[in-house]
């Protein structure tokens, strides 16, 4: 699914980070556990996360993650900003919850790592 | 050539969690490590990084790398692990709510530096501290 779809379809505003009209992910992880998350095998992937701290940043930078959408209007911090734009991590917010985003995308066809 | 680093870790310091890690990751893709195996080497390294912050009072890690590996040792001061088998347990967490709502806790951290590491090795005194070393071929 491209990003320009997901940002559309979950009303979300991009904070940091770029990407070409095309760009696409293929799946989709919601959680707040970062160790969760830290288990997934696959390339490519959304991380959907109420986690707003660095922590968050740091576990896709290790997990070669690329996009992030903040759910529930969580607001990305100035660390995790610095975070993201140093590692080219692109950092999304959507006032929409866990739940209500996770619920759109999969109905919208983005599919899920399990 | 072997290149070798040493990074100090404060327990409870999860604004810093995982700037080691960050920076051995970074010095591997340097290096030209191929980037499946850097994933696995930072995947590991980190959660080991913050099982220190999270569960530890102080720790130091120190990494070396060889032509054909790299060595980690995470040494801790903190309260230890009394049955190890147990915290290798998936879902396994004795994480206090702070370090839950940091994002940590599932229990997850040391199975899954089991399953990123060719060789891991953790012993562990109660009341002294916990001692992590793993090894990655490249
Ligand atoms: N360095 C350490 N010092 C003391 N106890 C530790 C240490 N590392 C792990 N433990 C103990 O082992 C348990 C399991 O660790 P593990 O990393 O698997 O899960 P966790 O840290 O609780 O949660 P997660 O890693 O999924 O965020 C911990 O809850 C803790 O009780
Ligand atoms: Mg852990």
């Amino acid at each position: 699914m491209k990003i320009s779809d997901i940002l559309q379809l979950t009303e979300a505003r991009v904070v940091c980070g770029s990407f070409s009209s095309q760009t696409e992910v293929e799946r989709a992880f919601s959680s707040d556990l970062m160790s969760d998350v830290l288990t997934l095998d696959s390339e490519n992937i959304l991380l959907i996360t109420g986690l707003a701290n660095p922590q968050s940043i740091r576990t896709a930078e290790m997990a070669d993650i690329h996009f992030i959408l903040l759910v529930r209007n969580k607001k990305a911090t100035e660390e995790m900003i610095r975070l993201a734009e140093e590692n080219h991590i692109t950092l999304m917010e959507t006032p929409f919850s866990l739940f209500r985003t996770s619920g759109i995308l999969y109905q919208a066809g983005l599919m899920p790592v399990y | 050539m072997v290149i070798e680093q040493t990074y100090f870790i404060r327990g409870g310091d999860f604004s810093h969690a995982g700037d080691a890690s960050s920076k051995v990751k970074k010095l591997l893709k340097q290096l030209g490590v191929d980037a499946r195996k850097i994933k696995n080497i930072v995947i590991a390294l980190y959660e080991a990084e913050v099982n220190i912050v999270a569960h530890a009072w102080e720790g130091m890690i120190r990494i070396s790398i060889e032509a054909d590996r790299i060595s980690c040792t995470l040494e801790d001061k903190g309260p230890g692990i009394e049955d190890i088998g147990q915290a290798m347990v998936e879902g396994y967490s004795t994480a206090s709510k702070e370090v839950r709502e940091m994002g940590f806790g599932a229990g997850m951290g040391l199975s899954n530096i089991k399953r990123n590491t060719d060789v891991l090795e953790i012993t562990s005194e109660v009341g002294v501290g916990t001692k992590v070393y793993m090894v990655n071929y490249f």
